[in-house]
């Protein structure tokens, strides 16, 4: 299926794919979840989006709540069970389905495999278009220069890194690393709330590293991170515009 | 309101606060997290890590059987083995050995055990003095804290600290200058020189017990802890259970592995490995010895999701790169472990008494997991202690009286945890209640349209909604989009977005 020129997948109709928009990019950032749709489809994929689809239930999972979160958990297998591949534009919610999906229904027999196989078969959108389509160049322009935040469960969970920074560099943008891409910004879900003191100061400490480079953008593949450090940044008025990397691609597709 | 009783949230705050503090975790860990750093990229040492995992869960599967050879086995060689359940059965135990002995002075190896059970303010309440003779343990004994970290215990003090300190407790000669290392290490070498001859006992604690030959070994890089195994005429080791190792040719694999890990080391400047009391033939080294088994609910973890805790070699490394500890130190955490490890630990060794709240003060961004030379995967079981720490009481069962004659490993503990007949608490009962409604379409639609609603109520009004407030308390708050995804998804026909 990979193409080494990144041109296109070899033969047949484009492949399907069912987007899993996650309820935050649903409710708070429903223009990332367009974005990833026209990426997608800019990439030659035939874009599903299941109705029936609500939240993978990491909330409460993150919260010490197990049994609530893997009611969700087998709400969203029955969801996407019938899809070869899922995509989501949230490192962190792919991570939560692949790997506490298998983990939350291994002891229910009825759901342990079926768990296993929605997990094997759902990527993290950076991840999908360049790792699994071997598709870096979709046709978008990035004028200017940007700076990737690395966002924890993409990163350490699903072993996601490069992806975002090869489709960011073939639309022309200039990548100004900062001085640690790889630690996290302070979101953390509840986290965020619970210990503002210690959360608020990570992110400070992300937006500065990001001033820093002097980049236009501070790009990252998780709208967890980037709602935390836009509403930083909305008060400090520091550092570059948060943005997902599906939206800044997609601003300038044709 | 002493610091310790202070919500963890305050005292991050505080520590956030404290602009010496800052400065010093900064340039301390970033130089640490550079080290663990250099051990991922090193191909033998991920060999070691394989090797070191399967070491450590070989005790594990028979931690009591491993426990009962070593013991068998120090014996042998004339050491007094003792078991201690508690920390107060250990302090009971290793204050009893030096009130036998008549010693009026302990030098101390560093020794976090010894930190856990509290041992220096028993020893001092019987009338013995204690010294620390690691320069770290030294500069924070002299402060009167605790350490801040496992392997670098005054990593939260600057140089120029130091030396106000040693000037303070050395009012009468000529000050120190503040940032000459070397006179302020001249000075404490001196001090403790004259401590490691007078002492009667030492305390050392373990970090690695080999089982076959009944060897303790002990790193360290100012060659502390072999002054304090080879001069006083008493040695005590204090050694919490999972530090007991088969071989000792499994040193090879975990002592550079823990050495690297730490301080990236390849190996400490001293790796000190003693077996048994002075021999007639020896000139050097203790004429008694005693070793101190500390379970403290060590044993109840076997057969738990969290037995994988006991496989932790104390290097420090999850610290280092830890993004929380590293922005409120050791302090913040309130308990003798801190960072992530920590985190883990302190609720489980203390069956729930203990670090409830610590879990919860980790974003779980799993930079942990990637630095832990054996493979724990802390982050895992911080979001597991989540929820066996809802309900009051340890978050395990606890083990079998100890000693036990052996017992059959528990089947493995299903998760998430049985339900227990308790009324559900309102987290519980509210996390119940909006998974039922969103595990149903309609019922996720239903309060999607009634987040927008949300839109027309006033921020100000936002901040005073609990969480919500924390959110707001540094961010804006982000409201529902006026066309949810879902709306635009269903109209994108109509008109293409």
């Amino acid at each position: 299926m990979t193409s080494p020129d990144g041109a296109a997948t070899s033969g047949g109709a484009p492949p399907e794919v069912a987007l899993f928009v996650t309820c935050l990019v649903d409710q708070l950032a429903p223009q990332a979840g367009m974005a990833t749709v026209r990426l997608l489809e800019a990439a030659g994929c035939r874009v599903v989006v299941p109705d029936r689809q609500t939240c993978c239930g990491q909330p409460a999972l993150n919260t010490g709540e197990p049994e609530a979160a893997a009611v969700l958990a087998r709400h969203h297998v029955s969801v996407f069970e019938p899809f070869e591949t899922v995509v989501t534009p949230s490192g962190s919610c792919a991570a939560m389905v692949h790997h506490w999906y298998p983990r939350l229904l291994a002891s229910d027999d009825r759901w342990a495999e079926r768990a296993r196989a929605v997990a094997g078969r759902t990527h993290e959108l950076s991840g999908y278009l360049v790792d699994v389509l071997g598709r870096v160049d979709v046709g978008a322009t990035v004028d200017g220069r940007v700076t990737v935040h690395d966002a924890c469960h993409g990163l350490r969970t699903l072993g996601v890194k490069e992806a975002a920074r090869r489709l960011l560099a073939a639309a022309g943008a200039g990548i100004d690393e900062m001085a640690e891409p790889e630690t996290c910004c302070g979101f953390g879900g509840t986290f965020a709330a619970k210990h503002d003191e210690i959360s608020v100061p990570m992110a400070d400490d992300k937006l500065c590293q990001a001033a820093a480079t002097g980049a236009g953008y501070l790009v990252a593949c998780d709208s967890g991170c980037l709602l935390h450090l836009a509403g930083r940044r909305a008060r400090t008025g520091v550092g570059p515009e948060p943005v997902h990397v599906a939206e800044l691609l997609a601003r300038t597709l044709p | 309101m002493s610091h310790s009783v202070l919500p963890l949230a305050e005292r991050a705050r505080r520590a956030i606060d404290d602009r010496t503090l800052q400065q010093a975790l900064r340039t301390a860990t970033a130089e640490l997290a550079r080290g663990s750093e250099l051990t991922r990229g090193d191909e033998d040492l991920q060999v070691a890590r394989r090797e070191a995992a399967r070491i450590r869960r070989e005790v594990l599967a028979d931690l009591d059987g491993w426990l009962d050879r070593l013991q068998a086995r120090l014996e042998s060689l004339g050491v007094v083995v003792h078991r201690a359940a508690t920390p107060e059965d250990a302090r009971r135990i290793i204050v009893a050995i030096a009130a036998r002995e008549g010693a009026r002075l302990v030098v101390k190896s560093k020794s976090m055990a010894t930190e856990e059970i509290h041992l220096n303010p028993a020893l001092a309440a019987a009338g013995i003095e204690a010294v620390e003779t690691d320069l770290g343990e030294y500069i924070i004994q002299l402060a009167g804290e605790a350490p801040s970290h496992i392997i670098v215990p005054a990593v939260h003090k600057t140089v120029p600290q130091v030396a106000e300190l040693f000037n303070t407790v050395r009012a009468d000669a000529p000050p120190l200058p503040a940032d000459d290392r070397e006179a302020l290490c001249a000075y404490a070498r001196q001090e403790l020189r004259s401590k490691f001859l007078a002492a009667d006992l030492a305390v050392t604690g373990a970090n690695f017990v080999a089982a076959d030959t009944g060897t303790i070994l002990l790193v360290s890089n100012e060659g502390n802890a072999r002054m304090c195994t080879s001069l006083p005429r008493v040695h005590v080791c204090l050694m919490p259970v999972e530090k007991v190792i088969p071989r000792l040719a499994d040193a090879g694999v975990l002592v550079p592995l823990l050495t690297q890990s730490a301080t990236a080391q390849p190996l400490t400047s001293y790796l000190s490995m003693i077996t048994g009391p002075r021999r007639p033939d020896e000139s050097d080294g203790p004429e008694r010895m005693h070793v101190v088994f500390l379970d403290h609910h060590r044993r109840s973890l076997v057969g738990t999701p969290y037995e994988e805790m006991l496989a932790c070699v104390r290097c420090g490394a999850c610290l280092n790169v830890c993004p929380i500890y590293r922005r409120i130190g050791g302090h913040a955490y309130g308990s003798t472990y801190p960072g992530p490890m920590g985190a883990v630990l302190t609720p489980l060794l203390s069956a729930g008494e203990e670090g409830r709240d610590l879990p919860d003060a980790s974003s779980l961004c799993g930079a942990c997991n990637d630095a832990c030379p054996v493979d724990i995967p802390l982050a895992d079981l911080l979001v597991r202690l989540r929820a066996d720490l809802r309900r009051p009481g340890p978050p395990v069962d606890p083990a079998p009286a100890w000693p036990t004659p052996t017992r059959p490993a528990p089947p493995p503990a299903p998760w998430p945890p049985p339900r227990s007949g308790r009324w559900p608490r309102p987290r519980r009962l509210a996390f119940g209640l909006w998974a039922r409604l969103w595990a149903s379409p309609a019922g996720y639609r239903a309060s999607s349209r009634l987040a927008r609603l949300g839109r027309i109520v006033p921020s100000k009004a936002w901040c005073r909604v609990p969480l919500i407030s924390g959110w707001a308390a540094g961010r804006d708050v982000p409201l529902p989009d006026s066309r949810s995804f879902h709306d635009r998804w269903a109209g994108r026909s109509d008109s293409p977005w």
